[in-house]
């Protein structure tokens, strides 16, 4: 089936960018393009789906980046494990439920895998990302690229 | 005509039930049930109650960034809404016809789409309903249950999800924010390599639909009577059909049928939808409700989609997504198919045939073509209509000299089944709650009635989904008297007292 030969580490954004603070994951994926990372496939959508799982296989890592109206700021990074919640049964999943498909569907355990939340407060259609939310990019934008450079990413909160 | 179930003679004396938001529904909708002290449904209304214009989010903005910024009007449907807006930027440009280069990169994209969005619904949302029944725990009804029952079925769906998104990724240039259809034309053709990367797996696509078709048709026929019970209502039905009426959803004329499959207009041209459709207001909810005008409000409304096209149409161009709407048309018995749950059917039946269409617009030569633009003077007013996955959609734009935006009017899929979603729930309300306590397995025969429509109310609202499901019990004095959560990890819990 069709897939691309797969980098070993994988930052996955998602949002709206026209969606003022939901397009904290997108605005990530453009400032990281800008950095000359060897060995990191950079993905972005709207949000995320069942065929994301596709885009799993082969890794060694995986970063999600995702906009949090609950998150603290400037931005909380955990570890994820495959959850089957409620979120299956909707146009956009969470990322535990994505971890979950991918071991249901390839029969085996996903990749290590860690979500960043970074804080937004304003979600409204037209707006531009907040003063906030702003700071709150930059202060993660610099912290994944540490991570990028270290062998495994710890939770911060 | 609207049921009699739209609003109650006295609301402020029943108790009412809130079913909010609604699961595997994006955006924010609600429904609400009044009871009598008696337990008889005495109103039921789909509600939306959360909207943002886009009007104001178009407006000011120059035409030609019309086709990407319309994409982030929905996260759901972007490739609709840019097919759309690009259709009424050709009108804009002045151009009659695209070139045939164009127009066949914008049908693989429209049928790439159109194949995963359907995947989609079936495999993921809607298949756990159809194969484990309404009743079934919840926490198995869903995916993960399919997984678990039928691993192979899901895997299925994941793939053809890759395999349509794929599609919209070589032909719109990117996986998101995609800028493949331009005014005029596109902004690329499709290279050998790109040809031959989509048609290596094509032939297991086709299959994989035959296969969908074929588990749809023997899950409706198991319970023939229930399927085409459940929440049926009789619908005029609307939608394109190509010049010889053929199946068509990127491009042709408006055909409007009653409910016994007379006709109410043909192959009228979609930019003068507005001779012909009205959009209703009603002071409870803030989707409109269109309606044919020759009609009236009443008896107007319609249904958009897959039911109204495969019911719509004459014949589909691909041999095996026509014997399937034939064998289809025989379960209307001479007049189209009513039963909502046969959405499901005319969907997959869809499926395949967008699977046929690629394989056969993967073998010409036009895809590799140079020709992409035709162009000529630039006019005022640009319409697009094209048959999204979920139902008709219309793109109407007005620019002023200088080529900014100065009107918008969109009329997405879910708006024109709205009044259809709210006449199939009062439906399955008055045929399966009436007179019982309200259960769990009960209120999701509500949402699995709605779900058959494939709503996105993130195109309607334009606002965001909020997933975790409230059921609140109201007395006549405004008092929380029972209150049922559904929480994140799927667990149904009464929050009240």
């Amino acid at each position: 089936m069709l897939q691309h030969p797969a980098k070993p580490e994988l930052v996955f954004t998602w949002g709206n960018p026209s969606r003022g603070d939901d397009g904290l994951g997108p605005a990530m994926y453009e400032l990281l393009l800008q950095e000359d990372l060897q060995g990191v496939d950079l993905l972005t959508d709207y949000q995320l789906q069942i065929e994301h799982a596709i885009d799993l296989e082969g890794r060694k890592h995986v970063l999600f980046v995702d906009a949090s109206i609950s998150a603290s700021a400037p931005f909380e990074l955990v570890r994820l494990r495959p959850e089957q919640d409620s979120s299956y049964t909707t146009h956009a999943m969470s990322p535990q439920a994505l971890l979950s498909v991918y071991q249901q569907v390839n029969d085996s355990s996903p990749p290590p895998a860690w979500l960043l939340s970074i804080r937004g407060y304003e979600f409204g259609l037209g707006e531009p990302l907040s003063t906030e939310a702003n700071r709150n990019l930059l202060a993660a934008f610099n912290h994944i690229k540490t991570l990028l450079g270290s062998e495994q990413p710890e939770e911060q909160t | 005509m609207p049921s009699n179930l739209e609003t109650a003679d006295n609301p402020k004396k029943l108790e009412r039930v809130v079913i909010e938001p609604l699961t595997r529904v994006e955006g924010h909708g609600k429904v609400t049930l009044l009871q009598d002290e008696d337990l008889h449904i005495k109103q039921a209304r789909l509600h939306i109650v959360e909207f943002r214009g886009f009007e104001k989010f178009i407006q000011g903005r120059p035409y030609w960034e019309l086709p990407v910024l319309v994409q982030r009007l929905c996260g759901i449907c972007p490739v609709s809404h840019h097919l759309a807006a690009a259709k009424a930027c050709d009108m804009l440009v002045g151009t009659t016809q695209l070139t045939a280069t164009a127009e066949k990169i914008r049908r693989l994209m429209h049928y790439g789409q159109t194949l995963q969005s359907h995947a989609l619904h079936f495999f993921h949302l809607c298949s756990p309903d159809l194969l484990f029944g309404f009743d079934d725990e919840v926490r198995h009804r869903n995916i993960v249950g399919v997984i678990e029952d039928s691993p192979e079925i899901a895997k299925q769906g994941v793939l053809l999800r890759k395999y349509g998104q794929e599609v919209i990724r070589v032909t719109a240039g990117k996986r998101v924010h995609g800028t493949g259809a331009i005014p005029g034309g596109v902004n690329k053709s499709l290279s050998q390599e790109e040809v031959r990367y989509l048609q290596k797996d094509i032939d297991q696509i086709v299959q994989w639909g035959q296969d969908a078709v074929e588990l749809i048709k023997r899950i409706f026929f198991e319970q023939l009577d229930y399927h085409m019970a459940f929440a049926a209502i009789d619908t005029n039905m609307l939608g394109l059909v190509g010049a010889n009426g053929e199946f068509d959803i990127y491009h042709g004329g408006l055909r409007a049928r009653d409910a016994q499959g007379g006709s109410i207009f043909d192959h009228v041209d979609y930019t003068r939808y507005s001779d012909y459709l009205r959009e209703g207001v009603k002071n409870w909810s803030y989707m409109k409700f269109p309606f044919i005008e020759a009609l009236g409000e009443d008896a107007g409304w319609y249904r958009v989609g897959p039911l109204a096209r495969v019911n719509n149409c004459d014949y589909f161009s691909t041999p095996l997504a026509e014997e399937q709407r034939k064998l289809f048309k025989e379960a209307g018995h001479g007049r189209p198919v009513q039963a909502s749950l046969a959405f499901h059917w005319a969907r997959l039946i869809e499926l395949l045939y967008c699977a046929e269409a690629i394989r056969e617009l993967l073998l010409d030569p036009d895809l590799g073509g140079t020709d992409l633009l035709n162009k000529g003077e630039l006019q005022g007013t640009g319409i697009g209509v094209i048959e999204a996955p979920r139902g008709t959609l219309f793109h109407h734009y007005e620019i002023d000299d200088d080529g900014i935006v100065n009107r918008a009017n969109l009329i997405v899929s879910t708006t024109n089944n709205n009044q259809a979603m709210n006449e199939s729930i009062r439906q399955v309300a008055g045929m399966y709650l009436d007179g019982k306590q309200l259960t769990e397995p009960l209120l999701n025969q509500i949402e699995v009635a709605i779900r058959a429509y494939d709503p996105c109310l993130s195109c309607a609202t334009h606002a965001m989904g909020k997933m975790p499901l409230e059921v609140v019990l109201v007395n006549e004095q405004n008092e929380v008297v029972d209150r049922l959560e559904k929480r994140i990890t799927g667990d149904i819990q009464r929050t009240y007292p």
